[in-house]
């Protein structure tokens, strides 16, 4: 057991836990960012996605003690941003959401990529989504929701 | 009114799941709760010897088929009641359920299951098509391995291959096929109101009620089956969760404790049904003119260890079996094997896209002996309103293909491309043309599914919609509350409606064979329809509607003859591929489709349906390698099984054709599945155009296509 505090949604926060156990279980257990979905837990599926330092990461292969002092956002933080509002709005009209259960997830790839790139091109879309799976769109509908996210909030990113 | 119902609307759902808001089976909080492991089976056919369970501390249980209440049954009620709910004496597949080891921490039931000594007596087992119908091992179901045999028959096919001037063969195999739904199964069973409830991530919650009381011995309405936001099923959650619930819901039953029970990735793939493999001969006899005068088509599908719904999978392979075309006299026989492997089960298509995919190659190959071009050849063959259907009854649909074949050739240049990659061994391009029926084959709507309806006026300008039919991610929710909304002149999102609960819903059949939109969707319609008429009566006026079968369809499922659905919708699939001179690797550039789906329901939610279906079907096509290896699935991770990510194929150009469908709701047909179906043998072809040689098996892999050369 070990106190590990890290910033998260913006806030600082702390917990006392095994600095081995999955980011994952401690965001999903001890904060309830229920947005965090369990895919697959080998690192593969991008359900868990969160943006840790700025960096899109499968928060399945993190290990608490990894997140020390860190500087965490996931679904719930970002929902809540004019950038996150734009997204999800942008991918329901888009048709880009079906199950959902990997769509908190892409939110998280499309807010990583718009913030380094926000003005990006099919190709540069579909690259960024990459580590991310749907199984039910195809991605299609996807892409296009980034796409619209970008146009919509070219003035945020 | 047509154009106002196809218009896109924003889904009912989107926000919620986009912002992480909805609650899926993981997400739920149910207080104090147990957890559950299965114990399975380690072997693919053994006779269970013994079974040392460790002394359990206090909380921590051990149920097994000692558990099931007298008055039920250790058997798990599904189409066929052959599956036992926990083994007993014999296990058929590895991961067999055998018991439920259940307590409060994860950790110590992880260290309990390891000490559970389970010693068997080890049989040989078969789990290929060949070594099931060789009965290795000895047979495993009656004498011969069969879980049943059909055969259609069309004709005079004998008489047209003793004429034949030449024959032309060739034998097709499919492999298994992982649903990956991105959400792994799982549910949590609760003792609520002296009986049994279960909240399941589920296409089908009365199937689970079905099969929960079937065991528990009680009537379907003591146990309470709810389903939760679902995280994508694909069929996978169609059967497959009764297999689960059952077992749980006797733990249940006993502690009257709410317990977990939610798979991790790995168990999900490695213990679940999976797609059947098929081995599928087609011949076909040709007459001095090059004229097709016969066809018989010989089909295999692996059952894996029990039948469960194996039998109706291969109905609907062989009533898909001879595709898109009228083919004067034809045989097709189907038999289901039963093997050592994990029972094969639903998956999106139902048996359809195996037959589709061996007629599909199967065309394209006879073409190309013949010196044509495959589209040029298959068109010849299209079968037309009027024309008799495998199962001797008229086709009744007004079938568009020719329509459609002109806007796939004007979208994607096929017919000029497939003359200029002739000779070109780096580029091909692959077309292929399906059909898919709607709803339960022959009369099955009317004679298994019975479909019930409720709607009720719930306030000034708002109405309730009751049907068992869930949202997978496949629209239903805004789909069926634009059908009520329409008819009663309310917005869609005026319209409510919940993820069913079967104590509320009425039971309007499970979630599967693109039903819901077409025939629960037409319920809809037309109880809201009588709705209307009693939209005066006040808040609270109800309206319920049955299923009948319209009566100009006529059925004899004894015989499979007469007309076997209602009406079809109907594909056509582009692929154009480019392959690496040195590494073989394939890689997709364009994908063109077009789809007569009666009237899209919406836009924007059948075009998702679409580019799933199709990204999904070229996965089954390319990637999706699923091998069984000392009875186990050889792929189990999502590492080694993979499926098409975004960068993998190109954005899909699509267009529908519209044929309204006099019984769907405003026109619409089921579509589901046929988006699913002909994406396999259109990259197949693509492949095969390209390396200038017939490719017989999916999926192509690079090293099948380097194998061809040689
Ligand atoms: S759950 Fe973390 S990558 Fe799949
Ligand atoms: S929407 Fe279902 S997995 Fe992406």
């Amino acid at each position: 057991m070990a106190k590990i505090s890290f910033i998260l949604n913006g806030e600082e926060v702390s917990v006392e836990a095994d600095p081995l156990k999955r980011l994952l279980d401690v965001l999903r257990e001890d904060f309830e960012a229920l947005g965090v979905k369990e895919g697959c837990g080998e690192g593969e599926c991008g359900a868990c996605s969160v943006i840790l330092d700025g960096k899109l990461v499968n928060s399945c292969m993190v290990p608490l003690g990894a997140a020390e002092g860190a500087d965490i956002v996931t679904p719930e933080g970002l929902r809540e941003t004019e950038k996150g509002k734009v997204i999800v709005e942008s991918f329901a009209d888009t048709g880009a959401v079906q199950c959902g259960f990997c769509t908190p997830g892409m939110m998280m790839a499309a807010e990583a990529l718009l913030e380094k790139n926000n003005n990006p091109d099919e190709s540069e879309i579909r690259e960024a989504l990459s580590g991310n799976l749907c199984r039910c769109t195809g991605y299609d509908l996807i892409v296009k929701g980034v796409k619209v996210s970008a146009e919509r909030g070219k003035d945020l990113w | 009114m047509n154009d106002e119902i196809r218009k896109s609307v924003r889904r009912v759902d989107a926000v919620a799941k986009a912002s992480g808001l909805a609650k899926y089976i993981s997400d739920y909080n149910f207080g104090d709760i147990l957890y559950a492991r299965l114990v399975r089976s380690t072997r693919p056919r053994a006779k269970i010897i013994s079974i040392t369970v460790p002394e359990l501390p206090d909380g921590y249980y051990y149920v097994d088929h000692r558990d099931i209440p007298e008055k039920g049954k250790n058997r798990i009620q599904m189409i066929k009641d052959d599956w036992k709910v926990f083994a007993e004496d014999e296990v058929r597949y590895v991961g067999e359920t055998i018991a439920l080891l259940i307590g409060p921490d994860r950790e110590k039931l992880l260290s309990l299951l390891s000490e559970i000594k389970i010693s068997y007596e080890d049989q040989e087992p078969a789990y290929t098509i060949e070594e099931g119908l060789a009965c290795k091992g000895g047979a495993i179901v009656g004498d011969d391995n069969i879980y049943g045999e059909y055969n259609l028959v069309k004709g005079d096919p004998d008489t047209a291959f003793n004429n034949a001037a030449r024959v032309i063969e060739g034998t097709y195999r499919t492999g298994f096929q992982e649903h990956l739904y991105m959400e792994p199964q799982g549910m949590v069973g609760t003792w609520e109101g002296g009986r049994v409830n279960i909240y399941a991530s589920a296409q089908c919650p009365y199937y689970i009620q079905k099969s929960v009381s079937g065991a528990l011995g009680v009537e379907g309405k003591e146990v309470r089956i709810k389903q939760v936001t679902t995280g994508g099923a694909f069929g996978g959650k169609e059967h497959f969760p009764d297999v689960i619930a059952v077992p749980l819901a006797v733990a249940v039953n006993k502690i009257k404790k709410p317990v977990e029970l939610i798979f991790d990735r790995i168990e999900d793939i490695s213990y679940t049904c999976k797609r059947h493999p098929s081995r599928i001969t087609i011949k076909t006899a040709l007459d001095k003119e090059n004229n097709i005068t016969g066809m018989t088509i010989d089909t295999v599908i692996n059952g894996g260890g029990y039948e469960s719904s194996t039998l109706i999978v291969l109905q609907r392979a062989l009533l898909h079996g001879i595709g898109v075309y009228n083919i004067p006299n034809a045989h097709v026989r189907g038999r289901a094997v039963a093997t050592n492997t994990f029972p094969s089960d639903a998956y999106r298509g139902f048996g359809a896209p195996q037959g589709l995919y061996a007629i599909e190659m199967h065309m394209s190959q006879v073409a190309k002996e013949l010196g044509m071009f495959p589209a040029d050849f298959k068109r010849k063959y299209f079968i037309k309103n009027g024309d008799m259907t495998i199962t001797n009854a008229t086709m009744k649909d007004t079938v568009k293909l020719e329509e459609m074949f002109a806007a796939a050739d004007e979208m994607s240049g096929y017919s000029k491309k497939i003359r200029e990659y002739k000779d070109d061994p780096y580029k091909g391009i692959g077309i292929s043309f399906v059909n898919h029926g709607g709803g339960f084959t022959g009369n099955g709507e009317q004679e298994i599914i019975k479909g019930v309806v409720k709607m009720k006026r719930t306030g000034e300008n708002s109405a309730a919609l009751y049907v068992s039919n869930v949202e997978m991610g496949q629209g239903l929710q805004t789909v069926l509350r634009k059908i009520a909304a329409k008819e009663l002149g309310l917005n869609y999102t005026d319209i409510e409606y919940d993820n069913p609960d079967t104590d509320i819903v009425p039971d309007s059949g499970p979630t599967v064979a693109s039903r819901s939109t077409m025939v629960v969707g037409y319920l809809i319609q037309e109880c809201a329809k009588k709705l209307k008429t009693k939209w005066d009566e006040g808040v609270g006026a109800e309206a319920e509607h049955h299923y009948k079968h319209p009566s100009e369809f006529k059925w004899d499922q004894d015989t499979l003859q007469g007309d076997a659905y209602p009406t079809y919708g109907w594909g056509i699939n582009v692929v154009e591929v480019e392959m690496d001179k040195d590494t073989y690797e394939v890689k997709t550039t364009g994908i063109w489709t077009v789809f007569d789906v009666g009237i899209p329901m919406d836009d924007t939610i059948m075009y998702g349906q679409v580019s799933g279906g199709v990204v999904q079907g070229l996965g089954y096509a390319s990637i999706e390698k699923c091998e069984v290896l000392d009875g186990k699935f050889r792929q189990h991770t999502m590492a080694d099984y993979v499926i098409p990510t975004s960068v993998d194929f190109p954005q899909i150009k699509n267009r529908f054709i519209d044929n309204p469908y006099k019984y769907g709701p405003s026109g619409a047909k089921g579509a589901g599945e046929l988006v699913f179906d002909a994406a396999a043998p259109a990259y197949a072809d693509a492949v095969q155009q390209l390396a200038g040689k017939n490719i017989y098996d999916i999926p192509v892999t690079p090293e099948m296509i380097m194998g061809l050369e040689e």
